[in-house]
């Protein structure tokens, strides 16, 4: 009994160790600039678990296997202070540490002012789309309102007509962004709580109806990446996705232009 | 401290069975009736559970007694919400304080009752109206409510405009849990007053068993987080009933229509929710710590390694637990420097669950192990308790929760550790206890078998979940068809639904099992597993008023086994020097 429970707990914490390690299941390369930063403070994380997983699921099986009852007399003791202060110590700085070493991904994520260049995005969720809004050519944000939101008549945001800073306000189903140039992301919601993720960005964040939530990112390789929502907004919240579309600055240009409202 | 227990114990027996086991207020019997409400719980969330597998694994399959033709995704999220409302409320919070802890911690401290027998039964009663309540919630129109455990607003407080679910099923969500945090709150006075008053002499507070600490430091929890959580939901339930906007700002639109209510915060809900939730996580595994305490020692043959410094941590994780809710919050809009905070207080708390587990191999390590199922339980409850816990490093750190946060990651992570690990000790109890309070043994081979079974379904169920969760796979998914990078991961989904099909079936073996043993098991001793503490100087089933009159003294302190130059290799706790002597 002792054997097997000792061989049992080894086996499984070396496979679920080495399928730790399989590509497939590994996060898709990133494309945001403290991606690197992220990747690396995430590995080092695995592997200072990993081996205090390894040594305290082995710790067990050991014992478990060397102490079974052989009919002699167990040993008398109520413990050992140096050893409670040595291990209490050594754990404290192990997580306190981690957590310190990846303070900075998280300061440059939510800490950092975005550049005053940086695009202006705005993006609302509702039950269960993404519409995302551009200023247009004249910079501003025109005021939207609550009883114009009305996607029947197609205007998803409710832009109010008598604001001219709103007509060439460009509303589109996706987010699109130049690459390698600063998006400063305000996100809002219509209805419930949703939430902005975008794995290759390494980037979650909700957005909370009543609330402009800001942050910002820099995305560094063209391509199409899938937004999926990531807080439970209701029955369609699996099929609430959007495509982040990180092109040239020059397809980004074209792709704002054709998709501006008629003037 | 100490003293007059005695006095409490001239109550008489009850006359009549509906006194004497239906509105009984013997600690006992009470325990016992938790106990039960907390295995109808599990089966009740485990079927749950059971077609969300089915669901995730098959998406377009038709199932047994679920209607004509595939699940629709809000039936999906009423097994889910219910599920996790089910679990956390009336199993975790059930069996391990309101079970257990009413059945023994009187005893062990040597007392005849609990301090408020009238309240005791009040309590398991008004739980019990709660679970009617929730269960309620399946049969109404609109259906079961589908805004997830956490119920978050403006989802849950806007009404059938919301979606399926949000209708009278939501409405009865907050009713049950309103109910429900009355009942903890009655129940855990009760516990805080009996285990201050009530211990027999020479039960100091260093003497006392770790369940009984675990116990107490459980109750105190219960009292400051449930009174948040009735406090929320009474706000919550205004706003859906009576108008009035806690949690509902200003501008929403829902379908097109805008809603008339102005000045509340969504993120207000949520500090309330998890000022209650993460305790209720401490709630749900500190009296499974206590029992794999309690079994390691008993089954080691050896002292508990380090008890003063396990009851600290005890403490420690209850103080810790009240400064760490945010961390369920990094990503909700809450302010990133708070959120850096949460992540500090957060990986402390890694380092008094830590020292338990150091202190579980400590005792361990130079014993001589028994091998019963009720060790096998506890020994599996530390592997779980280290695999669900090591994940916790990872989802504190802000940082990293930038992408992990609301993926299968944090479903692996808290179904190891508060889900299973905590299951792991109720089994623990259940075993190690069953010989009390029924007079009888359970059967040792069925329960090796179910205790193989489940300890590796439950990794082959969970640890998977890790690997989808690095991958990205958001939580509370109907299926995994509209997102294309999750197709990928639809093989690891059936891989996780046939282990849970198994593991699911193998209860069926504790079930049997418990039955079988309660009319055929054979006869329990007084003290069938040489243990020490009061519980196992009683008869078993001990007498109405626990010690037949007798008023129980204590000379040492709960783990006195394989003491030098002592004749047996444990000594109890009421035996005096002067006997431990004699017997050299």
């Amino acid at each position: 009994m002792a054997l097997l429970l000792a061989l049992v707990i080894a086996v499984i914490t070396l496979v679920s160790m080495y399928l730790f390690t399989t590509p497939a299941w590994h996060m898709p390369p990133y494309i945001s600039e403290y991606g690197a930063a992220y990747d690396s403070h995430f590995k080092l994380t695995l592997i200072t678990i990993g081996i205090i997983f390894f040594f305290a699921q082995m710790g067990l099986a050991y014992v478990v296997f060397r102490y079974r009852d052989r009919g002699g007399r167990a040993g008398y003791s109520h413990g050992n202070t140096a050893m409670e202060v040595l291990w209490t110590s050594a754990t404290g700085v192990v997580f306190v540490g981690l957590a310190i070493l990846g303070a900075h991904i998280w300061a440059q994520a939510h800490f950092e002012q975005p550049r005053t260049d940086a695009l202006k995005v705005e993006m609302w969720g509702q039950q269960f789309a993404w519409y995302v809004r551009y200023a247009g050519p004249d910079g501003q944000f025109g005021r939207t309102k609550p009883e114009l939101m009305k996607e029947s008549s197609g205007n998803a945001l409710g832009l109010d007509p008598e604001d001219p800073t709103s007509k060439d306000d460009v509303v589109m189903p996706i987010i699109a962004v130049p690459v390698n140039r600063q998006v400063e992301l305000i996100l809002r919601s219509k209805d419930v709580i949703h939430n902005f993720f975008v794995r290759e960005l390494r980037l979650k964040q909700d957005a909370v109806p009543g609330m402009e939530t800001r942050l910002h990112f820099t995305a560094s390789k063209i391509g199409r990446y899938e937004v999926p929502c990531s807080e439970l907004c209701g029955l369609g919240h699996y099929q609430m996705r959007s495509f982040l579309q990180v092109m040239s600055p020059e397809d980004f240009e074209q792709w704002l232009r054709e998709n501006a409202p008629p003037q | 401290m100490a003293h007059a227990a005695g006095a409490h114990a001239v109550h008489h027996a009850p006359q009549g069975f509906i006194r004497k086991y239906i509105f009984s207020m013997d600690h006992k019997v009470i325990g016992i009736q938790y106990w039960f409400l907390a295995l109808l719980s599990v089966f009740v969330g485990m079927a749950l559970s059971l077609y969300m597998r089915l669901r995730l694994a098959w998406p377009s399959g038709s199932f047994p007694f679920m209607g004509e033709g595939p699940m629709t995704p809000e039936t999906y999220l009423s097994l889910l919400t219910m599920h996790g409302t089910i679990m956390v409320f009336f199993v975790l919070t059930t069996a391990p304080q309101g079970g257990f802890g009413n059945y023994v911690l009187p005893i062990q401290i040597g007392a005849a009752d609990m301090a408020f027998p009238f309240l005791n039964m009040m309590s398991f009663w008004t739980t019990l109206l709660g679970f009617f309540v929730i269960i309620a919630a399946f049969f109404v129109s609109g259906g079961a409510p589908t805004g997830g455990w956490t119920g978050y607003p403006p989802l849950s407080a806007v009404g059938e405009i919301a979606g399926p679910g949000q209708g009278l099923g939501q409405t009865l969500w907050i009713v049950s849990i309103a109910i429900f945090a009355v009942g903890s709150l009655l129940g855990s006075l009760n516990f805080i007053t009996t285990t201050i008053d009530l211990r027999a002499k020479g039960m100091s507070l260093m003497r006392m068993p770790l369940t009984v600490w675990t116990w107490f430091v459980t109750s105190i929890l219960m009292l400051l987080s449930f009174a948040v959580l009735l406090a929320a939901g009474i706000l919550l339930l205004m706003d859906r009933e009576l108008g009035t906007s806690f949690f509902i700002p200003a501008g929403l639109v829902i379908s097109e229509q805008v809603i008339n209510h102005k000045g509340g915060s969504p993120l207000l809900w949520q500090h309330l929710f998890w000022f209650f939730g993460h305790p209720e996580v401490y709630i749900a595994i500190l009296p499974g710590m206590g029992v794999t305490s309690q079994i390691l020692s008993t089954f080691a043959r050896k002292p508990i390694f380090g008890y003063r410094a396990m009851v600290y941590a005890i403490v420690a994780i209850g103080a810790l637990g009240f400064f760490v809710w945010g961390h369920h919050m990094f990503i909700s809009g809450l302010s990133p420097y708070s959120g850096l905070i949460f992540s500090m207080v957060t990986l402390t708390i890694g380092v008094p669950s830590a020292i338990k587990t150091f202190n579980w191999l400590g005792t361990l390590w130079g014993g001589q192990i028994r091998f019963a199922t009720p060790m096998l339980y506890a020994i599996g409850f530390v592997s779980l308790f280290v695999s669900g816990g090591l994940s916790g490093p990872f989802l504190g750190q802000s940082s990293l929760d930038l992408y992990l946060h609301d993926t299968y990651f944090v479903v692996a992570h808290f179904h190891l550790v508060m889900g299973v690990a905590a299951i792991f000790g109720m089994f623990a109890g259940t075993v190690y206890w069953f010989p009390k309070m029924f007079g009888r043994m359970m059967n040792e081979t069925l329960g090796k078998i179910h205790f193989w079974i489940t300890f590796v379904g439950v990794y082959a169920i969970f640890m998977p979940m890790h690997y989808i969760g690095i991958a990205g796979h958001p939580r509370r998914y109907a299926d995994t068809t509209a997102v294309d990078y999750l197709a990928a991961l639809q093989p690891v989904h059936e891989f996780i639904s046939i282990a849970a099909i198994i593991t699911i079936a193998a209860q069926l073996f504790f079930v049997i099992n418990f039955f079988w043993s309660l009319y055929r098991g054979p006869k329990a001793s007084e003290n069938p597993w040489e243990a020490t503490t009061l519980e196992w100087t009683v008869p078993s089933p001990p007498p109405h008023d626990n010690f037949g009159g007798r008023t129980p003294v204590v000379y040492r302190g709960p783990y006195e086994y394989s003491v030098p130059g002592a004749s047996q290799d444990y000594i109890m706790q009421t035996t005096p020097d002067t006997m431990v002597r004699g017997a050299k």
